[in-house]
C-alpha cells in the first residue's frame, strides 16, 4: 500500500498533470522542431558530402564526425553556458534546439548518404540520358528511392533526437521532464516522475513498434 | 508488333539521303585509358542521320565504352565527340545535348518506384515543360507502339525482362531524340524475350531514326545495321556494310570472331 501510495499517488498525479501536459507541449515542440532542422541539416550536408566541391569534402565529413562523436550534454552545457562568453546569448529552448539539431543533422547526413549510395548506377545514368536535370534527377528519381531504404534507421534516429530533448531539462527548459522534478518537488512524491515516464513511452513506444514493421515491409517489398 | 507510322516525317528524308547525309555523330580521336588498359584508342566515326550503326566485336573491346561516350555517360581522356554540330562536353549544355540522344541500357534501369506511364512522360514533363496530361497521352501512344499499353499502370518490377525494355525504349523516345543508343538491349533478356525487342527496334530503324546499336545479336545487326563496325582492343579494324561483312570479312580478326560467334 505505501508503494503505490509513493510511486502510484491517484492525487498527486491528478494535481502536477496540468505541468506534465504543458512539460509534454515544449517536449512536443522541442522534439520536432529539432528532427525538422536537423533532417533539412542532413540532407544539405549529405548532398554536399556527396556531390558538392571536393576541396570542401574534409570539412563536411569534420563536422558529420565531430557532431557524432560529441555527447549531446556536453554540446548543450556549452552552448546554453559558454557561447555567453562571446556574446551568444541563447534561450534554453533555442539552446536545446541547437545542439539537438546540430548532432541530429550529423546523423541523418549519414544516414542519408548511405540511402543514395544505395541506388544503383543505372539509375543516376537514365536519368542524365533523359537530359535530366541534377534537382529533377534528385528530386524525382534518386530520394524517393533513398527515402525508402532509410526510413527505418531515420525513425529510430527521430526517436533518439525525442529522448535526447530530456537532456533539456539540465539548462532549465520547462520540458517534460523537468515539471516533473518540479512537481515532484512541490508534492514531496516521486509519482509525477513515473507519470512523466509514463507519457515517454506513451509517446515513443508507437514510433519504436513502426520501426519494425517498417522494416519488415521494407524487407517483403525487395523480396 | 508493328510501329510503322512512328516519326513517319523523318523515314522519307533519311531514305533518300542516308549515304550522303552530313554526319549527326562526329567522333574524332577519341582515346581513353582504364588505368594502363587501353580502352579507346583513337576512335574516328562519323554517323549519318538516319543511319543505323551496330557495333559488334568481343567483349572488352570498347563498343559499350564508345556508345557510352556518345553522351558522355563515360569520360574520355582526349578527343571530342559532336551531336548534331554540338559539341558534347562537360557543362551548362550538356543536359540538352543528352536529351536529344536517347539510350537504352542493357539492365533496363526503368524507375522502379514510378508506374510505367509515369516512367515514360517524366522526362518530357521535365525537360520539355510538356503539361502532365499530353506527356502522359503521348506516353499511352508509345506505349500502344512498343504493345505494352495495358501495363501502363503496373510498376517495373511487375514486368517481365522483355516488357521492361520495351518501356525502356518508350522511354526513350518520349524525348523524340535525334539519335537512339542502345547498350546491348538484348544481353539481359531471357532468350524467349529478346525477339519481342529486336521487333521493336527493327520497326524503329524503320522509321528513319539514327540508331547505334551494341549487340551480339548477328541477325540483327545483317537485318538491319546499314553499317556494320568491328572492334577490337579499343580499335575499329572494319567497317563494311553487312553484306559485306558477314559473307566475307576482310580483317582476319573479324574472321576469327565471325567463326566464333556464328559456329556456336
Amino acid at each position: 500500500m505505501d508503494l503505490i501510495d509513493t510511486f502510484f499517488n491517484g492525487r498527486v498525479l491528478w494535481d502536477s498533470l496540468p505541468l506534465l501536459l504543458m512539460g509534454l507541449g515544449t517536449t512536443l515542440s522541442l522534439g520536432i522542431l529539432s528532427i525538422v532542422l536537423g533532417l533539412v541539416g542532413g540532407l544539405v550536408l549529405a548532398l554536399l558530402r556527396l556531390y558538392g566541391p571536393p576541396a570542401l569534402s574534409g570539412l563536411w565529413v569534420l563536422y558529420i564526425d565531430l557532431f557524432r562523436a560529441i555527447p549531446i550534454l556536453v554540446l548543450l552545457v556549452i552552448v546554453y553556458y559558454a557561447l555567453p562568453f562571446v556574446g551568444i546569448r541563447l534561450s534554453p529552448f533555442a539552446s536545446a534546439t541547437t545542439a539537438l539539431s546540430l548532432v541530429s543533422a550529423a546523423y541523418s547526413a549519414e544516414i542519408l548518404r548511405a540511402g543514395i549510395q544505395a541506388i544503383p548506377r543505372g539509375q543516376f545514368e537514365a536519368s542524365q540520358a533523359l537530359g535530366l536535370s541534377y534537382w529533377s534527377m534528385m528530386g524525382d528519381i534518386v530520394l524517393p528511392q533513398a527515402v525508402r531504404i532509410v526510413i527505418p534507421p531515420m525513425t529510430s534516429n527521430c526517436i533518439n533526437v525525442m529522448k535526447d530533448t530530456a537532456l533539456a531539462s539540465v539548462v532549465a527548459m520547462p520540458d517534460l521532464l523537468k515539471q516533473a522534478t518540479q512537481a515532484q518537488a512541490l508534492a514531496a512524491n516521486p509519482t509525477p516522475l513515473i507519470g512523466a515516464a509514463a507519457l515517454y513511452v506513451l509517446l515513443l513506444l508507437p514510433m519504436v513498434r513502426a520501426v519494425g514493421t517498417l522494416e519488415k515491409h521494407f524487407a517483403k517489398e525487395r523480396r | 508488333m508493328q510501329i510503322n507510322d512512328m516519326q513517319a516525317g523523318k523515314a522519307g528524308r533519311a531514305a533518300s539521303a542516308r549515304p550522303a547525309a552530313r554526319p549527326i555523330i562526329a567522333i574524332r580521336d577519341l582515346r581513353k585509358m582504364y588505368g594502363s588498359f587501353c580502352a579507346l584508342s583513337g576512335i574516328n566515326l562519323d554517323v549519318a542521320e538516319g543511319e543505323v550503326v551496330v557495333l559488334l566485336g568481343p567483349s572488352g573491346s570498347g563498343k559499350s565504352t564508345l556508345i557510352r561516350c556518345i553522351n558522355l555517360l563515360e569520360t574520355y581522356d582526349s578527343g571530342t565527340v559532336t551531336v548534331d554540330d554540338v559539341a558534347v562536353r562537360p557543362g551548362p549544355n550538356l543536359a540538352a545535348v543528352r536529351s536529344e540522344v536517347g539510350m537504352v541500357f542493357q539492365s533496363f534501369n526503368l524507375f522502379p518506384h514510378m508506374t510505367v506511364l509515369r516512367n515514360v512522360a517524366l522526362a518530357p514533363i521535365r525537360v520539355r515543360k510538356l503539361a502532365p496530361k499530353a506527356a502522359e497521352e503521348r506516353a499511352m501512344e508509345l506505349l500502344t507502339r512498343v504493345g505494352i499499353a495495358e501495363q501502363a499502370g503496373k510498376f517495373p518490377g511487375q514486368l517481365s525482362g522483355g516488357q521492361q525494355q520495351r518501356v525502356a525504349i518508350a522511354r526513350a523516345l518520349a524525348m523524340e531524340p535525334k539519335i537512339l543508343l542502345f547498350d546491348e538491349p538484348t544481353s539481359a533478356l531471357d532468350p524467349e524475350m529478346v525477339g519481342e525487342v529486336l521487333d521493336v527496334m527493327q520497326s524503329l530503324a524503320r522509321t528513319g531514326v539514327t540508331m547505334v546499336v551494341v549487340t551480339h545479336e548477328m541477325g540483327f545487326a545483317r537485318r538491319v545495321a546499314d553499317r556494320v563496325i568491328f572492334m577490337e582492343r579499343g580499335q575499329i579494324v572494319e567497317e563494311a556494310k553487312p553484306e559485306a561483312f558477314f559473307s566475307a570479312p576482310k580483317e582476319e580478326r573479324a574472321r576469327a570472331f565471325l567463326q566464333a560467334v556464328l559456329n556456336h
